[in-house]
């Protein structure tokens, strides 16, 4: 019988009230811990958005609060995998300057890797940065600013200035450096990029309405 | 009876070292130590919230029935971390960026759990800090080992990265030990970690024959 197991069990109740009492405790300090820091979180975090916002963005003069301005888009064919993409919009007297898109590749060789593209109204690229991957370490990391300037063969590159053919790999036979061991991981990479290109010149005016209703630009371009 | 903190001290860093005798926390030791950098920023993180929680549950250790004090100090060791978490996340961002997925790694660490049931819940709090500071360096002292040669054998440098840890002016504190290296790659995949602690253990074991 449990009663003979454990001679001087207490009763449940009191365990019970005891656990829950340390439970209560813990969430009690957790909850004065989370209202205490709360707003520095906020402010940090909307400190990094802007800090990487301007870093793709690189010089240019707008006037509106750009972590604020964004839309969400999607688009079967130019953004694969069912992902809602987010469209910062710089502006400057009401005029479109400049865009920067967030958005996933999906082709990596380990899960997505997120991006974050400056371009230019005409089309130009204006800088891009890797936000969060998950390649092999020492092998596929190098897309990472911080560990080589090979992100940096984007700046100032569009559609018009690399011809279509050129926009892959050097081992596809276009105009991107792979890495010694890794392929796959630049592959993806340049293959976001320009379609996310192809995106932004396509749907430009709706991009930049100044209206957009809340469900933005959909279709994706004839002929993909 | 409460040892002496020198044995204390002897017993962490070397005679039961979590990492390379008791073989506790191997999760997040295999996981996260592919540089010296990542290895130490895991290694601090652990010894914080060990000596907090190893505090915590002897100050606690007359109040709670023995029944339920498993349950308790997983209770406890979640609500620290996260606080850990919190903090860093508000004060410390850059550092957070880098290391936030490490965080919660600590949790995945028994050597926690392991350390308050048998020694902070036995003993009176300033020993049990002491213990689970000490236990905490033997881990760290694991760790940086470990991610010591993984690096030198994978990148040919150390304490690359150092930035992300103590700041942008550390960023010339990276020593290339190897120049033009291509990198011996598995000792970055994890099959490396594993055998690169094997390697680690068994000195240990030598040195302490």
């Amino acid at each position: 019988m449990p009663e003979s197991t454990l001679p001087h069990s207490p009763p449940m109740w009191k365990s019970a009230t005891a656990l829950a009492v340390v439970a209560a405790a813990g969430a009690g300090i957790l909850a004065g811990i989370h209202e205490l820091t709360r707003d520095d979180i906020e402010a940090q975090q909307q400190r990094a958005v802007l800090t990487q916002l301007e870093q793709v963005l690189g010089p240019i003069t707008h006037d509106n609060v750009l972590h604020q301005d964004l839309i969400r888009v999607s688009d079967t064919v130019l953004f694969p995998g069912d992902q809602l993409v987010e469209i910062f919009r710089a502006r400057q007297d009401g005029q479109p300057v400049a865009a920067v898109i967030r958005l996933l590749a999906k082709d990596g060789y380990n899960g997505d890797i997120s991006l974050l593209l400056g371009v230019h109204y005409d089309g130009e690229i204006s800088g891009v940065r890797v936000l969060a991957h998950k390649e092999t370490p020492g092998l596929g990391d190098d897309i990472e600013f911080a560990r080589s300037d090979w992100i940096l063969g984007f700046d100032g590159l569009s559609l018009t200035a690399r011809p279509r053919q050129q926009w892959a790999v050097k081992r596809d036979g276009g105009g991107f450096d792979q890495f010694t061991g890794a392929t796959m991981t630049p592959r993806a990479v340049v293959k976001a990029v320009r379609l996310a290109l192809e995106y932004f010149e396509s749907n430009k005016d709706l991009i930049f309405a100044p209206s957009v209703p809340s469900e933005a630009p959909n279709a994706a371009p004839e002929g993909h | 009876m409460t040892p002496s903190y020198r044995k204390i001290f002897n017993d962490g860093l070397w005679h039961k070292n979590t990492g390379l005798v008791a073989l506790l926390g191997l999760c997040p030791l295999l996981a996260v130590s592919t540089t010296i950098i990542n290895s130490l920023a895991l290694g601090l993180a652990t010894i914080l919230t060990l000596s907090l929680s190893n505090l915590t549950v002897s100050m606690v250790r007359t109040l709670l029935r023995p029944e339920i004090r498993i349950p308790a100090y997983v209770l406890i060791i979640a609500s620290i971390v996260t606080a850990v978490e919190l903090s860093m996340q508000a004060w410390f961002h850059d550092l957070y960026l880098s290391l936030g997925i490490f965080i919660p790694l600590i949790v995945t660490n028994c050597a926690i759990i392991g350390r308050a049931e048998s020694f902070a819940s036995r003993h009176p709090p300033l020993p049990a800090l002491v213990d689970g500071f000490a236990t905490g360096a033997g881990f760290c002292l694991a760790l940086f080992a470990l991610g010591a040669t993984r690096e030198l054998m994978g990148h040919g440098s150390l304490l690359r990265d150092a930035q992300f840890l103590l700041g942008e002016g550390a960023a010339t504190l990276q020593l290339t030990i190897i120049p033009h290296y291509d990198g011996f790659r598995l000792a970055i995949l994890p099959a490396g970690a594993f055998i690169f602690l094997g390697f680690l253990i068994a000195l240990r074991s030598w040195l302490a024959r």
